[in-house]
């Protein structure tokens, strides 16, 4: 703040309360009796409307909360900041208190306490978390606030982002792949954009041939037709159309699909979007979680996704 | 009394135009009100937005209820009291001639357009002053012709001093002219679109200062201003101490202009901003219930007219409500309560006890002070209806408030609940569910605040219709005005 508003801001907080401490006790009479019968009291003598007006003094207790109120705004001023570049008294921890000094305070104290709650938790190995009971309620917690908002308050998923709960894996179920994902996250390297390479009539030859693949109804011909062109995404997806962890390619021979899920039971919805992500390709993200989580919230929050499917097993 | 003027009508003081804006406080209280009572009930039951989307929506119809309320419901209450009062207190006619019709058909107009505009999203999106420019340049006009008119009868009075009333009503009127030009400066883009004049934190921090004045000067000085009047008036006591409506009124009018940045705690403000902020507003607590102690001091030796008067209940509860609020802002200033406090539904209920309680109370009961004299009839047409008004509108305004007291502090209580793993213990649906039945409770109180209202129509039509023949005995000597003008 420069000088002249530091001047200025100090020079009007400084007339206005000097103005207000002069008109309270310019107009403060102390000799009035309270007590005195109301219609012995003097009036001013002006009269407006009919309306007359009473010489009462100002009210004691209301004149000395009005004082107390005065004193504690000079004193904050004189602790706090608030006369334009003057930063206050240097007592809080040896500095002038700021919001963001406070702030800082406040996280410190919070991340020390926090060591207690996870620490005890980084030797465990994930498959022993994900049974602990107490664990799963923080990691669950840990899902609620850094998860939920793609993959679904019940971790089922959505339109583009993965059902948690159904143990089909883009990148493996194991401990450390669902570790691995949220330290660096994963950037889909396809599915590509075949559309122009195969030509529309290549796109539902194709299509058709996927839809075989998990004995769904598929116009025979084209699946036929479509079986040679699959040579090619079998790089990814595998002879058997079964996919690969390495490559983030899914399985194509079940019925889960990350594309689709919400329109299944629509008559046709499945195929259409085969041919969709065949003819314009699907670039999933999911972001890295390194920058965001310290290391031992994301140790407890792979437990938690690993237990997911757990209880899939289970039932 | 020359026999060629209407019932109601006064050989020196204009009372057209006071009845004009008396009859429109009525009709804009219960249009503004019904929104209300809507978007109350659209919070209990959000199926409400769709009857007819978009216009029907809460975010639409939100800024058409405050503005209705404030600058319809309650500038019209302002208009017409300051109007009667200003003429009353200084024994002059209104100063101003065409000026004085163009405040009234002027002022209506800006309603109208608030009325059409705001449901289509036409919105310059700053709170309490959402209206598009070409509207603000109207306010505008009408404003400096108000100020014009207003102090124009000042400097032609015939008594030797201003009564206290036309000090607060003048300080409102000069501030909210300055408030209105400085926060409205936008550059438009087209008729229907502009940008503020200010960016980021400035704007933030130009908006509030606006924004809590148009509380302090609009809702608190104004009606000060009428309290005043109508207060000692209506209970027939003089003013209780004339030092006391010094130092409060100085005291008012200059802190009052330092405290909107406590709407902007713990934000991108400076430090030092929020600091004065929350003092100054604290500094506040005792010049705003100097307002209240005068007020209500001013009954004593006449607390036995409360039993037959409820028009004078109604003065003296919105007194009581004013001085509840008046503690509860200050409070809420202070930065550790309103860590707790901010954006929740606290804010809305002690908003609400002070427009309800405090503005729409004192409004009220002042109309019904004011529509026997301004139609030349003895008294309101029924006095059991204004007891039944006064009770629907005091339980309305305690429900409505408890309400959103409960909801405020438990959502507050909520947001900041961590588990010891540092994670939230709610996520912000839980608290939305709730606050459900809050909203509820909200709904029905403003319901019950909103059938008075209708009641009080009825019982001044059925007043303003009588056959003024059978009511001849209206000019008492105490409701005469001119018997009344000669006293001074």
């Amino acid at each position: 703040m420069s000088t002249f508003w530091s001047v200025w801001i100090i020079g009007l907080t400084s007339i206005n309360l000097a103005l207000i401490i002069w008109v309270l006790m310019a107009n403060r009479k102390v000799a009035v009796d309270d007590q005195a019968d109301p219609d012995d009291i003097k009036v001013t003598g002006h009269i407006y409307d009919g309306i007359e007006e009473y010489d009462n003094p100002l009210p004691k207790w209301w004149f000395q909360m009005f004082v107390i109120t005065i004193v504690f705004t000079v004193v904050y001023l004189i602790i706090y900041p608030g006369m334009g570049g003057y930063k206050g008294l240097p007592i809080f921890d040896g500095k002038t208190w700021t919001s963001r000094g406070e702030l800082a305070r406040d996280q410190d104290i919070a991340r020390a306490s926090y060591v207690d709650s996870f620490g005890k938790y980084s030797d465990m190995t994930i498959e022993a978390l994900a049974i602990d009971p107490k664990a799963n309620k923080m990691g669950a917690r840990l899902y609620s606030n850094n998860c939920a908002v793609c993959h679904g308050s019940d971790a089922g998923g959505n339109y583009g982002f993965p059902d948690l709960t159904d143990n089909d894996w883009l990148y493996g179920g194991s401990p450390e792949a669902i570790k691995h994902t949220l330290i660096n996250g994963r950037q889909a390297q396809g599915m590509l954009a075949w559309g122009e390479v195969l030509g529309e009539e290549g796109v539902v030859n194709v299509a058709e041939y996927v839809m075989s693949l998990g004995g769904r109804d598929h116009d025979v011909a084209k699946a036929e037709a479509g079986k040679d062109v699959f040579a090619t995404c079998a790089a990814c997806h595998g002879a058997d159309g079964k996919g690969s962890y390495a490559a983030g390619a899914p399985n194509l021979t079940d019925d889960i699909w990350l594309y689709g899920m919400g329109s299944i039971t629509e008559p046709g919805a499945t195929a259409k979007e085969i041919r969709q992500s065949i003819r314009n390709g699907r670039h999933g993200v999911m972001p890295a979680q390194k920058h965001k989580l310290r290391d031992d919230k994301i140790h407890l929050l792979t437990a938690y996704v690993y237990s997911l499917s757990l209880v899939e097993y289970s039932e | 009394m020359s026999s060629n003027l209407a019932a109601g009508d006064h050989p020196v003081y204009n009372y057209k135009v006071v009845r004009q804006f008396a009859i429109m406080t009525i009709v804009w209280g219960i249009v503004g009100m019904s929104v209300g009572v809507l978007l109350a009930s659209q919070l209990a039951w959000p199926a409400l937005n769709d009857f007819f989307q978009p216009y029907s929506h809460f975010g639409r119809l939100r800024p058409l209820h405050t503005n209705l309320v404030i600058f319809a419901f309650g500038g019209c209450a302002l208009f017409a009291t300051s109007y009667y009062v200003v003429q009353r207190t200084c024994q002059a006619k209104l100063w101003g001639g065409w000026l004085i019709p163009f405040t009234f058909w002027g002022w209506q107009l800006v309603m109208v357009l608030a009325a059409i505009t705001l449901p289509q999203g036409m919105t310059s999106t700053k709170e309490y002053a959402e209206l598009e420019w070409p509207i603000d340049i109207l306010i505008a006009l009408v404003w400096i012709s108000y100020a014009t008119v207003f102090f124009g009868t000042i400097v032609k009075r015939k008594t030797s001093h201003i009564y206290v009333a036309n000090w607060f009503f003048g300080s409102f009127i000069i501030t909210i002219a300055l408030l209105h030009v400085v926060n409205s400066a936008a550059i438009p883009v087209t008729m229907f679109k502009s940008y503020s004049a200010y960016s980021g934190a400035m704007d933030a921090m130009i908006q509030w200062w606006y924004g809590h004045n148009a509380v302090g000067f609009f809702l608190t000085a104004g009606f000060l201003g009428m309290m005043y009047y109508f207060v000692p008036k209506q209970a027939g006591r003089p003013v209780y101490s004339y030092q006391l409506s010094i130092v409060h009124f100085w005291a008012l009018s200059s802190l009052y202009i330092w405290a909107g940045a406590h709407h902007l705690h713990y934000s991108a403000l400076p430090d030092w901003t929020q600091s004065l902020a929350m003092v100054m507003s604290l500094i506040l607590l005792a010049p705003s219930w100097g307002g209240m102690i005068n007020g209500i001091m001013t009954l004593s030796g006449a607390w036995h007219k409360l039993k037959t008067d409820p028009t004078l209940r109604f003065l003296v509860v919105s007194l009581s409500f004013y001085g509840m609020s008046t503690f509860e802002g200050p409070m809420m200033a202070i930065k550790t309560v309103n860590a707790l406090s901010h954006n929740t539904d606290w804010t809305i209920g002690h908003v609400h006890s002070g427009a309800l309680g405090w503005v729409a109370m004192i409004s009220i009961g002042a109309i019904y002070h004011l529509i026997p004299v301004l139609f030349g009839r003895a008294k309101m047409y029924s006095v059991q209806l204004i007891n039944t008004h006064f009770w629907l509108a005091t339980i309305g305004t305690v429900i409505y408030i408890v309400a959103l007291w409960v909801n405020g502090i438990m959502q507050g209580l909520m947001w900041r609940a961590f588990n010891d793993d540092g994670s939230l213990t709610y996520s912000f649906v839980e608290s939305v569910v709730a606050s459900h039945g809050g909203y509820v409770a909200r709904a029905i109180g403003g319901a019950f605040f909103l059938s008075g209202m209708l009641i009080m129509a009825y019982n001044v039509y059925r007043t303003v219709s009588a056959d003024e023949t059978s009511d001849q005995e209206s000019v008492t000597p105490s409701a005469d005005p001119a018997a009344a003008a000669q006293t001074a």
